[in-house]
């Protein structure tokens, strides 16, 4: 039956376009619930420092070691193509602002997403899954508040000050080893980056980007837990979700971002 | 773990990031030196501002002293209008000549600020008459080409 098979497949289609339409939409009431239940929430602010120590203190350790590589690395193959064209004393700029516009949010980010934002998931749909939070509403205490707006709030505020470790260190990196290991000439190497990287237009840029990345990731994390079906291979594919879409969303969200930003400066 | 280790262990995570934050505005980004932005806006007519961009900086005696802020064309003589901004500790002169340079062959476009010896200063929104327009290289090899032609035609 042709007609019937093209009919199912229509179905389909359909079914999964107005599942997942329904699903962005519980996903933004979510995120607003969350946000009318965080002054509840951040009374007790205990429970946030809790959340920035297991989100933001245990990420440091990865942040800091791969924005070193990373800064080390990408001194190591700028000076390759620079001094091609005599002009290895740009290492800075090409460094600084490689690492303070894109690298440092983006790549913190996504770091940030497999190290801290599956932890929440998996947290959140674990509580889900053996009922500790229907025992939270049974106790009239509200799980957005109690345990979904610290976990929120602890990865927006940790992800900005983690992108900026990570910048820092990757320019360190890359001291160590244009300054240190190639030799290039120190005051050259700061005051080149100096005279080009823009505090309005680089740094700060950089920061509102990590800050709404952190967003991204922490609201990603959270409504993925707390959507999660109540079994083990729920969680699981919670977590999985998670890393995937807000990785996906980071990269997505950094284009828009960069393109609203060089217009802001008149690039484009 | 106990309360305070935890608080411990944030209170330097944040003080960590929050120096971060300090090294790369003021090491990096050079925050304290770079206060052209607040300054006096002098703008110049060039017939030709060649590849001369927004945020360029302006330059006296090869020393950074502004950043070019607008550029827009005068409808009515076809003139190229550039405004920039101009640090307030330097003031130039009535008689300045403003240039559109390049810092070597492939280097980066500037305004070049050649004062002059009037007494009187620019003051803010004023406007450089002299000014010198950018070298198109591709026009001078053309007129170099149409010259070397025409002595060969005149031979």
């Amino acid at each position: 039956m042709p007609a019937s098979v093209l009919a199912d497949g229509l179905r389909r289609i359909g079914a999964g376009t107005r599942r997942s339409i329904a699903r962005l939409g519980f996903a933004a009431r979510f995120f607003v619930a969350v946000l009318t239940h965080s002054p509840a929430g951040l009374r007790r602010i205990r429970l946030t420092l809790r959340e920035i120590y297991f989100a933001g203190v245990l990420s440091l350790v990865i942040i800091l070691v791969s924005g070193l590589f990373v800064g080390m690395v990408l001194a190591l193959q700028g000076y390759d193509v620079l001094q091609r064209y005599g002009a290895s004393e740009s290492l800075g700029i090409l460094v600084a602002l490689s690492l303070v516009r894109e690298l440092g949010p983006v790549v913190a980010g996504l770091l940030f997403a497999s190290r801290a934002g599956s932890a929440i998931t998996a947290e959140i749909g674990l509580m889900k899954a053996t009922e500790q939070l229907s025992a939270m509403e049974m106790m009239a205490v509200d799980p957005l508040a109690r345990v979904v707006a610290p976990r929120f709030w602890g990865g927006v505020i940790s992800m900005p000050l983690l992108a900026a470790l990570f910048s820092t260190l990757g320019i360190f990196g890359a001291y160590l080893v244009g300054v240190r290991l190639i030799g290039i000439d120190a005051g050259s190497f700061w005051g080149n980056m100096q005279s080009v990287v823009d505090f309005r237009a680089d740094i700060v840029n950089g920061i509102i980007k990590s800050a709404v990345f952190g967003l991204i990731v922490s609201l990603i994390a959270v409504f993925e837990g707390y959507d999660a079906a109540p079994t083990a291979e729920g969680v699981s594919s919670a977590t999985t979700r998670t890393v995937v879409g807000s990785s996906l969303a980071i990269l997505a969200a950094d284009f828009v971002l960069t393109v609203f930003m060089f217009r802001g400066v008149g690039v484009l | 773990m106990n309360r305070s280790t935890i608080d411990l262990w944030v209170g330097i995570f944040v003080a960590l990031g929050l120096g971060a934050i300090l090294f790369l505005s003021l090491k990096v980004g050079n925050l304290l030196t770079t206060t052209t932005r607040e300054g006096y806006h002098v703008e110049a007519a060039f017939s030709n501002i060649g590849g001369l961009k927004l945020r360029a900086p302006a330059k006296a005696a090869g020393v950074v002293v502004g950043r070019v802020e607008k550029i827009r064309l005068d409808p009515q003589t076809y003139e190229a209008i550039v405004t920039f901004v101009i640090d307030p500790q330097y003031k130039f002169s009535k008689d300045t000549i403003a240039s559109i340079n390049t810092s070597g062959l492939l280097g980066e476009v500037y305004v070049g600020l050649d004062a002059g010896g009037d007494s009187e200063m620019i003051a803010d929104g004023g406007r450089i008459a002299k000014t010198q327009s950018a070298v198109v290289l591709e026009k001078l090899i053309s007129q170099f080409l149409f010259d070397k032609a025409q002595q060969e035609g005149g031979k």
